[in-house]
């Protein structure tokens, strides 16, 4: 797969699922609408401005809170292709995986992304190069199994071709 | 070798017959339960394409979240679960009426020591009391236990916290569980399954204990586990004639981290916006104004709860400047208050008594904040938003101190109000 472009949005620390997808719109799975609500009590330019290919930065402890699928399913649905932080919850590791976006855990690479750069991302090779300031970062691949789950596009359809 | 109770249910689950930390197993799941998002996880089901749940006897359905609903896109979920319920024959389904999951869960006997319980919401781990691994899943997750009766999980390492000494007056588990918080912080157990034992864990209630591993999920969590006891198999007899494998930690089973915290020293806490580890002694912040109190939800809305938080009425009166809202956990705790005449002193004080249920815990109905507004909750979490505006305040807290403060009108250290 080759290296796909986007921005960076950053953010700070202990980004929670209620700001990620507050409670109140969790009364339906529509793409649309939690798209349109995605990121809504942290940054309400958010879903305004994201662009498929786009990527998340932030500190630690990225997506702490409920088991809320909707908080990664959400950032899916805006076309975030991956999920870069100092460290991830769990439960929102797990669902990101579930719904094919790539989680990169690397302190490195998030000191080295500001808000609004311009990306080059690259799952496979475990790369992402910083367009606006020139420096290409590398990163631990994902476990063979996350890969293929994400590779297939989430666990649903992964589970397809498995049973099917 | 010796193993810890997570290491060991796992690998009982995965027939593994010997686990490391880190390493990643296919366990088969024993109970799996989802509420109101089973709508999304039957959704997720049926595009995977399997007819038939793996095993229906071992998916229990609570509608607990929004309920009655409160609005037309809820009902439409709720309905849609009790469809699919009907046609997988699914017959632990709990309609709107009984309670939140958590405490449905135990109290219909679907808990027992030894199990492997995955849920779809992250307070799954309030399980881990009964000495189960429990813990949360996403809704994708859920569809293919549902679909496979099999879930991926990583062998957690293990942290073990001895609590020893007494609780002081007035001074309950929620107020131990909020000082762990404040001490870990909010990632301090990150992918981490946490035994709970030592004195104090022996003395306390099996609802005690449930408030303790509940919470635990607000540093990251993954299950907290206690050995189950007397108290608990009491508890099991009248509830459920399963056959369940107790399972206790081996002598020199490996611990990532071992802590100890004497109970006695700690007195009356609060964890203040907008995060569970923000915790300070309640005499920080007596005097804050508060707008509403919510007594409830899955960490405290038992009975020992409601009745800690009546003894604190003490024949007084809501402030006139505050919403009391209580949420008993579940129909069975309902009818109990109502039957031991706390309802009626709620009521009679100013206090709204709703329907069992999360309530206002997650901020859908049933109590929303404005902005400006403070409220103090014996729920677990405070994040920004999470019961209206951005801009409100919520504050955790015993069921004792909810309730000083609803009759102060501002938080108020339980230990200075009242005379019991
Ligand atoms: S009471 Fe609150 S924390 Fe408990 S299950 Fe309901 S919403 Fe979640």
């Amino acid at each position: 797969m080759v290296a796909k472009s986007g921005k960076v949005w950053k953010y700070g620390k202990d980004v929670n699922t209620d700001v990620i997808l507050p409670g109140r719109y969790l009364d339906s799975y529509e793409p649309d609408y939690l798209a349109s609500h995605a990121m809504e009590d942290l940054d309400k330019e958010f879903s305004k401005g994201v662009k498929p290919g786009d990527i998340v930065v932030s500190d630690t402890n990225f997506g702490c809170g409920s088991s809320r699928e909707q908080a990664a399913s959400c950032l899916r649905y805006c076309g975030v292709q991956a999920v870069v932080s100092k460290s991830f919850a769990r439960l929102f590791y797990r669902n990101a995986i579930n719904q094919g976006i790539a989680v990169i855990e690397s302190p490195e690479c998030v000191d080295a992304l500001n808000h609004g750069d311009e990306i080059e991302f690259n799952l496979q090779g475990g790369t992402i190069k910083n367009i606006t300031t020139g420096q290409e970062m590398t990163f631990r691949p994902l476990p063979p199994f996350v890969m293929e789950i994400i590779n297939s596009g989430g666990l649903v359809e992964h589970l397809k071709k498995k049973l099917g | 070798m010796g193993y810890t109770i997570a290491e060991k249910i796992l690998m009982r689950a995965s027939g593994s017959d010997h686990v490391e930390p880190g390493e990643i197993v296919n366990a088969r799941v024993d109970i799996a339960m989802s509420h109101d998002n089973a709508a999304l996880v039957s959704k997720v089901f049926k595009e995977i394409g399997v007819e038939k749940v793996w095993d229906a006897d071992r998916i229990i359905i609570p509608i607990d979240h929004r309920v009655p609903a409160n609005n037309i896109k809820t009902a439409e979920g709720h309905k849609k679960i009790r469809e699919f319920a009907k046609s997988q024959d699914i017959k632990h389904f709990y309609d709107v009426r009984e309670g939140v999951c958590h405490q449905i869960m135990p109290e219909f006997g679907h808990v027992v020591p030894g199990e492997l319980i995955a849920g779809t919401d992250s307070h799954t781990t309030t399980y881990g009391a009964f000495g189960a691994f429990s813990t949360g899943i996403g809704a994708t997750e859920m569809a293919a236990v549902w679909a496979t009766g099999e879930l991926w999980l990583k062998i957690p390492e293990t942290f073990r916290i001895k609590l020893t000494g007494d609780l002081n007056d007035r001074v309950f588990s929620k107020d131990i569980i909020l000082h762990i918080c404040g001490q870990l912080t909010a990632e301090g157990a990150n992918y981490k399954a946490i035994e709970y034992f030592g004195p104090a864990v022996d003395k306390m209630s099996v609802g005690a204990r449930m408030t303790i591993t509940n919470m635990s999920m607000e540093m990251g969590a993954k299950a907290a586990i206690i050995a189950p006891d007397q108290k608990v198999y009491d508890y099991l007899h009248d509830r459920t004639d399963k056959e369940y494998n107790v399972v206790t930690p081996d002598p020199d089973a490996k611990y990532a981290k071992e802590l100890e915290i004497d109970v006695s020293q700690i007195g009356p806490k609060v964890a203040c916006p907008h995060s569970v580890d923000n915790v300070k002694d309640v005499a920080e912040v007596a005097g804050t104004k508060v707008h509403q109190a919510v007594l409830g939800s899955c960490t405290n809305g038992r009975i020992e709860d409601l009745e800690a938080g009546a003894r604190m009425l003490d024949g007084k009166e809501i402030h006139p400047d505050v919403r009391l809202i209580v949420a008993p956990a579940s129909r069975q705790v309902y009818l109990e208050a109502m039957e031991e005449g706390i309802l009626q002193r709620f009521v009679k004080a100013g206090g709204m008594v709703i329907n069992p249920g999360c309530g206002p815990c997650l901020g859908a109905h049933e109590g929303i904040l404005a902005a400006g507004e403070n409220c103090i909750a014996s729920t677990n979490r405070n994040f920004q938003g999470r019961m209206g505006s951005t801009e409100a305040g919520i504050y955790l807290a015993s069921p004792a101190t909810v309730i000083a403060s609803a009759v102060k009108g501002e938080i108020a250290d339980p230990r200075r109000e009242s005379s019991w």
